[in-house]
């Protein structure tokens, strides 16, 4: 190993894998060291695959990756404490799986996935951590694992939200409780027949469901429903300021929200067999640091390359993407023979024609507009309060539905406030 | 479905615990501290408060961060674990 490599990935992760996947097509020797004892054994998610960027570069991708359902059944669900207001968008997509959304469990997938990196040529070590990096003359020049120095003329940081390396080399995201979100998920494991059953989905569909309101008892946050093949995952996902500020622990939310009436018959049956915490990046391109230097790249969550727009935090194609961006610039810099930061720039030229950094530019106040509190408590309430009066009958004269909306805004939102968020929205959402 | 504890949450995962620990506190600075985000932000309730002491243990660490970040006073001395050790995922 004395020789080194060519390139060297950090982190089995999506990004990482589709950037250590990209090179070793072309022909790069390159390493793709990872910390877990499997890749995606320290990985989790609270999101949903969308097929067409994986699809690009490993063709039918879900006839052969452990992926768990196609999801044909999308739902927003706004909760107050005993009531829920549903959005409810069902398709039959069975025509169109490249562009459909997958369902996954990261340590399955992101193990198939550094599979799919060795069969094409790439050397993976997993159970190996990436201590440091090695430096000559002021460029980053290799890694240092375990005591071992691997020399490399370029390394790709794909270690995630807390990349250590990335801080290492003056590309470390600035990280704070108010541009981060802490998921915490639980898998609930259910017979197959009684998932289909019960969400209405078919034998290889899937249902989504994202939750707004009491699920986080009103502060900055969401929840989430996914089923799985044999599994369901529910979590919350919390901006860690709001946890501080309230002293709320997620924990709490995510028990209060099992007990809800609505989610409570979702996983009725069903036992927790696993728990999880993992922290996403949710500042948007405010946060995005400088993404190369000389000798190394940062793709995915350690760049924080996160879409938050007002319908969901987006990372698992934003890492693909980037990793994806990461690679073809190293193969243009070894074209070149030279792996100097003024190469390696092309890497946020890519990005930016791409819809990477083309979304976190559109959706640039995204971040700020999820500040307004209003969107968890008031919103979700006032959804259920008026569903309940506008679909009930209680014998007294009956009022229209404008009559009964303001009667429910009064002491809650002004018709001002109410439309000032509604201006606010049409560009964040 | 009724709520679960801590211990019983964590005993659902899989772990492959170091005689050492990866995160350390400093006590000192702790001490100061009246705020104490890393009672709230944990997932695993790895840190205690008890008779004005904060303790901290690492077995049920899910290397979140959540600790990392939320500690203003830089009061946490964080890490990954070593190579082989720490959290498992088997669903992730």
């Amino acid at each position: 190993m004395s020789d080194g490599f060519e390139a060297i990935v950090v982190g089995a992760g999506p990004a990482g894998c589709a950037a250590a996947y990209t090179l070793a097509k072309a022909g790069i020797e390159v390493l793709l060291i990872e910390r877990g004892k499997f890749a995606g054994g320290k990985n989790v998610t609270g999101g949903v695959l969308y097929g067409s960027v994986l699809h690009e570069l490993i063709p039918e991708f879900w006839k052969e990756a452990p992926v768990e359902r196609r999801v044909h059944r999308h739902m927003i669900s706004m909760l107050s404490e005993k009531s829920s207001v549903s959005i409810d968008f069902n398709t039959d997509n069975s025509d169109h799986p490249e562009s459909a959304g997958y369902t996954v469990l990261r340590a399955r997938f992101d193990r198939w996935f550094a599979q799919k990196v060795a069969e094409a040529g790439g050397m993976v070590i997993t159970g190996s951590r990436a201590d440091d990096l090695i430096w000559e003359d002021g460029r980053v020049a290799g890694i240092v694992a375990g005591g071992d120095k691997i020399p490399a003329k370029v390394v790709i940081a794909a270690d995630g939200v807390n990349s250590l390396l990335a801080d290492k080399a003056g590309l470390g995201v600035s990280l704070s409780p108010d541009n981060v979100n802490q998921g915490i998920k639980e898998v609930i494991k259910l017979p197959r027949q009684t998932i289909e059953e019960r969400f209405n989905i078919s034998a290889d569909g899937g249902a989504a469901i994202h939750f707004l309101g009491f699920c986080t008892r009103g502060v900055h946050g969401g929840g989430f429903l996914y089923t799985n093949q044999e599994s369901l995952s529910l979590g919350v996902v919390v901006q860690l300021k709001a946890l501080i500020d309230s002293k709320l622990k997620s924990v709490e939310l995510l028990e209060s929200f099992k007990r809800h009436p609505t989610v409570r018959e979702w996983i009725k049956g069903g036992t927790p067999v696993e728990y999880s915490a993992h922290l996403v990046p949710a500042g948007g391109l405010r946060m995005v640091p400088q993404l190369y230097t000389d000798g190394m790249l940062v793709a995915g969550d350690a760049a924080a390359l996160v879409l938050s727009t007002g319908r969901a935090l987006e990372g698992l194609n934003f890492a693909l993407a980037s990793g994806i961006a990461a690679a073809e610039t190293v193969k243009m810099a070894k074209e070149k023979g030279d792996f100097s930061q003024k190469t390696l720039s092309q890497y946020t030229g890519l990005l930016s024609e791409s819809f990477v950094l083309q979304d976190l530019v559109r959706f640039y106040g995204a971040p700020q507009f999820l500040d307004n509190l209003r969107l968890y408590s008031v919103y979700p309430e006032l959804a259920c309060s008026l569903a309940e009066r506008v679909l009930g009958v209680d014998g007294n004269p009956k009022r229209t539905v404008w009559q009964l909306a303001r009667e429910e805004m009064k002491g809650k939102v002004s018709l001002w406030q109410l439309m000032r968020d509604a201006m606010a929205a049409r560009k964040t959402i | 479905m009724s709520d679960m504890t801590m211990e019983q949450r964590l005993a659902l995962n899989h772990y492959d615990v170091d005689t050492e620990a990866h995160i350390k506190i400093k006590p000192d600075v702790c001490r100061e501290c009246d705020l104490r985000p890393c009672l709230y932000v944990c997932p695993a309730e790895c840190f205690k408060f008890k008779e004005g002491k904060i303790s901290f243990s690492y077995e049920g660490c899910l290397e979140c961060g959540s600790c990392r970040i939320s500690c203003e006073r830089e009061a946490v001395e964080w890490s990954y674990p070593r190579a082989g050790f720490g959290i498992s995922y088997e669903y992730g």
